[in-house]
Order: structure tokens, then sequence, then C-alpha cells
């Protein structure tokens, strides 16, 4: 019959009005600047770069590269690249950044800096309250104010901060590997070369022709540690 | 004891007595006439807008507990920590409506547009002054045609609706206009048809004349309101739903359905004078349950004739049901969803109409049945006459919830 529609419709509104008195379980709603709640995970707000030293400024794992700002879509992504060059977490020389700001106003949390960055280097940070007074100056974002450090990332985003750890630990091994290959190969070579370089003083003047092909099979061992 | 609170009963009339008692002997007739008016109108300006301040807030409130919110809580005593429960609101709401900017449209016919607010607000506080809010307290008292001046001054404010969205020159104000023409005034309709039944029975246009015609006594102690019979049963309800209509509340709020026309006739309107239009909207609610409450739930007078209800002022009467009625409308507001413009038109003309005739017809018989059928026969006849078209047209409207087939996802 018509009605009864709205009256049962009545009496759910009903059920909610008064259960919204004695069942706190009903409201879902956060009375903010009192009362909190942990950010969830999976949150993100706006980039950060992760540093891994004491010193915000020496750790920062960012390259320079620009990959980040050629490919924000809303172009809130400037850096300049610094002249000189200094070693990074695996002790390979790299540029670092000389100004790395991003415009808050601009940017839309797309993380699409995030995913674009082969260093494990810019994150999302989950922090929210990022109105400022000044509108202009205070919405531009450098560097020191942007680096945060490894354990913040790990605290904020524990399990994309393993997978980024351990991206990381499988890099600085390979390096460490492909440094140990580099220093056995050496080793090898200039062995090599000695009991060459024997033979050959025993073999004495006969031994010139025969010395010219001996470092072509050692040469093709010596390119891959190179 | 009784009366000390006849007394009470009679305070407003005795304090107005008091103070046109206080002029001067030599005042002219025409002054105390002017002091007298001013006197019957100060309390309903200041009783009806205090109280849709406050049901701004109840609403906001309500609206929120049912939504399983907590609603606003926080505006209290500024520069303290008292919040009230966020009744400060409506003062922070005011204060704010009366310092924002007033944005004129260039294209805006600028007279037309300033007078829109105010040609609304006028006919709705002149509607005020024909209800009996008490007993002996009618601001104004036409014994012949009380319920016609309430029916003629209400209507003219669709006037004001189509100056507002007319002025505006905004596709969306006029579309607005239009729609809430469309609804005023074929809700008009029933809502006369449906009050016009209670001037058959009580034979007066009087609203005081109204009232009277509900003191009788049934079983003792029973007031006879309209209510408790069948017609005024099926009335009242019509009313109700044309009354919400007219005032554009849930779920006839169409005129300003944000979803398709923004804010429907006041889209250009800004600050004080979008205060007007929503103070107006709110007063005309205010004054359709007033009638409603006159016209079927007995006036100023109290549901029995026993001790503990009868003690409580008749005025106290009249605005606990009328706060009742706004509770009903507030959750009706919570509970239901909007119309579409071809329902509500189906609404009005297939089921109100037919409806409120019928119910016509249901009371002349009532009436005229009274001394050859007894109550316990005529009560349930009568009902039926009502139940049964209500269903038939009734079916019509009911939702019909089919499976729906999704062709290319199966």
């Amino acid at each position: 019959m018509l009605g009864t529609g709205i009256l049962k419709g009545m009496v759910e509104t009903a059920k909610n009005f008064a259960g919204s008195y004695h069942d706190p379980e009903r409201l879902t709603t956060v009375e903010y600047p009192e009362q909190r709640i942990a950010s969830k995970e999976n949150a993100r707000q706006f980039p950060f770069l992760v540093h891994d030293t004491e010193d915000p400024m020496k750790g920062l794992r960012c390259v320079a590269c620009q990959i980040c700002e050629k490919e924000c879509p809303p172009q809130c992504i400037y850096i300049v690249k610094s002249k000189d060059k200094r070693a990074d977490y695996k002790g390979q020389m790299q540029f670092y950044p000389a100004t790395f700001d991003i415009d808050l106003s601009v940017c839309m949390s797309c993380q699409i800096c995030v995913e674009v960055c082969p260093f494990e280097s810019i994150k999302m940070d989950t922090e929210f309250e990022l109105s400022n007074t000044d509108r202009f100056g205070g919405l531009l974002v450098n560097k020191h104010q942007l680096a945060k450090s490894n354990e913040h990332y790990r605290k904020i985003h524990p399990t994309e901060a393993a997978a980024s750890d351990a991206a990381l630990a499988v890099e600085v091994a390979k390096a460490q590997a492909k440094a140990k290959a580099d220093v056995e190969a050496k080793a090898k070579a200039a062995a090599e070369a000695k009991t060459k370089a024997e033979a050959a003083a025993a073999a004495g003047p006969v031994g010139a022709p025969a010395s010219a092909p001996a470092p072509k099979p050692s040469s093709p061992a010596a390119a891959p540690a190179a | 004891m009784a009366e000390l609170f006849a007394k009470l009963d009679a305070l407003p009339v005795t304090l107005k007595h008091l103070l046109l008692g206080l002029l001067p002997g030599a005042t002219p007739e025409w002054l105390v006439a002017v002091v007298s008016a001013v006197l019957s109108i100060t309390p309903i300006l200041a009783v009806f807008p205090l109280m849709f301040a406050l049901t701004t807030v109840i609403e906001r409130k309500g609206l929120g507990r049912i939504q399983n919110r907590i609603g606003p809580n926080r505006v209290g005593i500024p520069l303290t920590d008292i919040r009230l429960f966020g009744f400060g609101q409506f003062i922070a709401d005011g204060i704010k409506s009366l310092i924002k900017e007033d944005v004129v449209p260039r294209a805006a016919d600028k007279v037309v547009h300033f007078l829109a607010p105010i040609a609304l607000l006028i006919p709705v506080l002149l509607t005020y002054s024909v209800l009996p809010f008490g007993k002996n307290m009618v601001p104004l008292d036409l014994p012949q045609t009380g319920l016609l001046f309430f029916f003629a001054v209400g209507a003219s404010t669709e006037l004001s609706v189509f100056m507002a969205g007319w002025s505006s020159r905004n596709k969306y104000s006029l579309l607005g206009a239009m729609r809430a023409i469309a609804q005023m005034v074929s809700y008009e309709i029933p809502l006369i048809l449906s009050a016009l039944t209670v001037v058959m029975i009580a034979g007066t246009l009087s609203l005081p004349g109204i009232v009277e015609s509900q003191t009788e006594l049934k079983f003792g102690f029973l007031y006879t309101w309209h209510l408790f019979t069948p017609w005024g049963l099926v009335g009242f309800f019509l009313f109700l739903t044309a009354a919400a209509a007219e005032a554009n509340r849930t779920p006839f709020d169409l005129p300003e359905a944000e979803s398709e026309i923004i804010a429907g006739y006041f889209t250009e309107y800004s600050g004080f004078k979008f205060a007007i239009f929503f103070l107006a909207e709110y007063l005309g609610l205010f004054a359709m349950c007033g009638l409603g409450i006159t016209l079927f739930l007995g006036g100023w007078l109290p549901p029995v004739k026993l001790a503990p209800f009868t003690w409580v002022p008749s005025w106290c009467w009249f605005l606990g049901k009328l706060s009742a009625l706004i509770v009903l409308f507030i959750w009706l507001r919570g509970t239901l969803p909007r119309l579409r413009t071809d329902q509500l038109m189906g609404f009005a003309w297939k089921f109100l109409l037919p409806m409120t005739l019928i119910n016509l017809v249901v009371a002349a018989l009532w009436h005229l049945s009274a001394n050859s059928i007894p109550l316990v026969a005529r009560w349930p006849l009568c009902f039926a006459m009502l139940a049964i078209p209500y269903w038939l047209l009734g079916r019509g409207f009911e939702a019909k919830f089919t499976k729906r087939e999704y062709r290319f996802a199966n």
C-alpha cells in the first residue's frame, strides 16, 4: 500500500536517531582537532625526500636525475642539478639536487614521482596539516623542508619501507659483489700477467711472438669486470 | 490553583491590556489602535523568528543524528569554552548572513530583485495575523473571512517567487521559479479542499470559530478535535502533504533541488536577502503547521479535559503542537528523498485531488448521518469509504522494483 515504504523509512531513521545517542559505535565522526585517529598505512598526502644519514642534506638519496620533474603531471617539481658529484649510499659518485622545490598548491598527490623514481629517494608522506599563513613563499616547499629520514618512512609506511630497504640492500649487495669481483679479476689479471711475464722472461727472445696472443684470452675475462 | 493557571493562560492578554492602560487618557483612538496592533505584532515577530533560528539548529542536529553523525556542536558563547551543545550556531549564522557581501547580478532587474524577498516575507507574516495562538489570542479576528484571508495572502507568495526567479536573469533561477509556481499552484487546490471539509463541518471561516467548534466533549473528557473523525484524520494527512509542498519541504523541495538547478529561484541571492528567503520559507512552514493545528488538532485546546492537561496554558499547547509538527517535518526530511517533477505533478492531480474530493463527500456524509447511524458504525463506515479509494488510487504510485538486467555485463 502507498505509504508503507515511508513508514518503514521513518522507523529506520528513528532507529538511527535514537541509536546514535546510546550506541557510540554508530557514530563514525571523529571530532578532529581534539580527537585523532592514526593515519592509515596507505594514506598519502605530499612527497618527501628520503635521507639516510644524520645530516639530511648530505644523505639525500636523490641524484637530481629530474625524472620526477619531467613526469609530474601538474609540473610542480623544480630541480637544479649540482655542479659537483658526491658518493651515494653505494659509494658511487653522483650528482645531488642543488635545489629541490615542490609547489604545495600545485601538487595533486598523485604519487607518480614516487612511481618513476629509480633511486627510492622520493616517497609520499602522511602529514596532512599543511596549511600555511604565507600563501606564496610558504607553499613552495624546499629541500630542507622536504628531507625526512628513512626512519620516518619506516614508521609511516612499514610495508613499503621494508620493500624499499630490501631493494636498496640488493643494489648494495650487487655493487659490493661487483666490486669484489672487480678486485678479484684485477688480482687474477695481475697474477696472470705476472706468470706470463715470468714465462716470457724464461723463454727468452723466442717468446716475443708467442706473448702477443697471450693477453687476448685474458681480455674477455677482464671486460665484464670493468 | 485553577485560578492561577487561568491567570497564566491569560497572561499575554492581561499584559497587553496593562500596557494599553499605561497610555494617557487623552490619546486619540487611532493611536490606541496602532499601539494595540504593535503590541500584538511584537510577540509574533519575536517568537516565530526565534523559533526559526532554533529550528535551523535543531534540524541540523536532528538530521545529523538521523544519519548517525553528531551535527553542529561547537558554537556556544564566544570567547569562552561554553558550547551549549551548538545552540549558538544560529547567532553565528545570522551575523554571517548580515555581513556577507550582497551580490546582485549585473544583468538583473535590480528593483524586482531587491523587492522579491520583501514581497515574500510580508505575506508570510500577514498569515500569522489570523491564527489563534491561544484563548482570546488572535491578533486579527476576521469572523467572516479568516481562513480565506490566510489562503489569499499565502497564495501571493507565488508572485514573489516568480519575481525572484525572473529578475535574477539566470536560467536556474527561472527554472526553479517555474517549478515552484507549478508546484504551488497544483498543491494549493488539495490544500484548500482539505481545509474546506473543516469549514463545511464547523460552518465558519473564522479560525477562532473553528477552534470553538472542537470544544465539545466526547465521553465527558475527550475534546472533539477534527483529527478524531475519519475525514479529519485523512484530511489532516492530506493537508500536511499539501502543506509540505506549499512550503517547499522535502520530499517536495524541487524548486531548490541542488543537484539539478543549484538553489532554484534564489540561486542569485546572497547575504541577508538569502537569509530573508530562508526565514520566509520556514515562517511559511510554521504558519501552515499553525493552520493545520487550528483546523484539525484543536488549535490551542488540550486533547482531554483532565486536570494536568488543562493546567497548561493554551498558548503552550499551540506552541507544543507546532513544535511537534516541526519535528515531524524534520524527521520526514531526514527520511525521504526528493520527488521527480512528473511524480510531483502526478501525485497532486491523480492522488491528492481525488482524495480531497472524496474526503469532502465523506465529511458531508458524516455530518448528515450524525443522527441516523450510531458512532460505532459511522466511524468504520466513513473510514472504509476513505481507505478503499486510498488503496485504489495509491496503487499507481507505489515503487515498482524489478530485478535489473545487465544485458552486456552478464
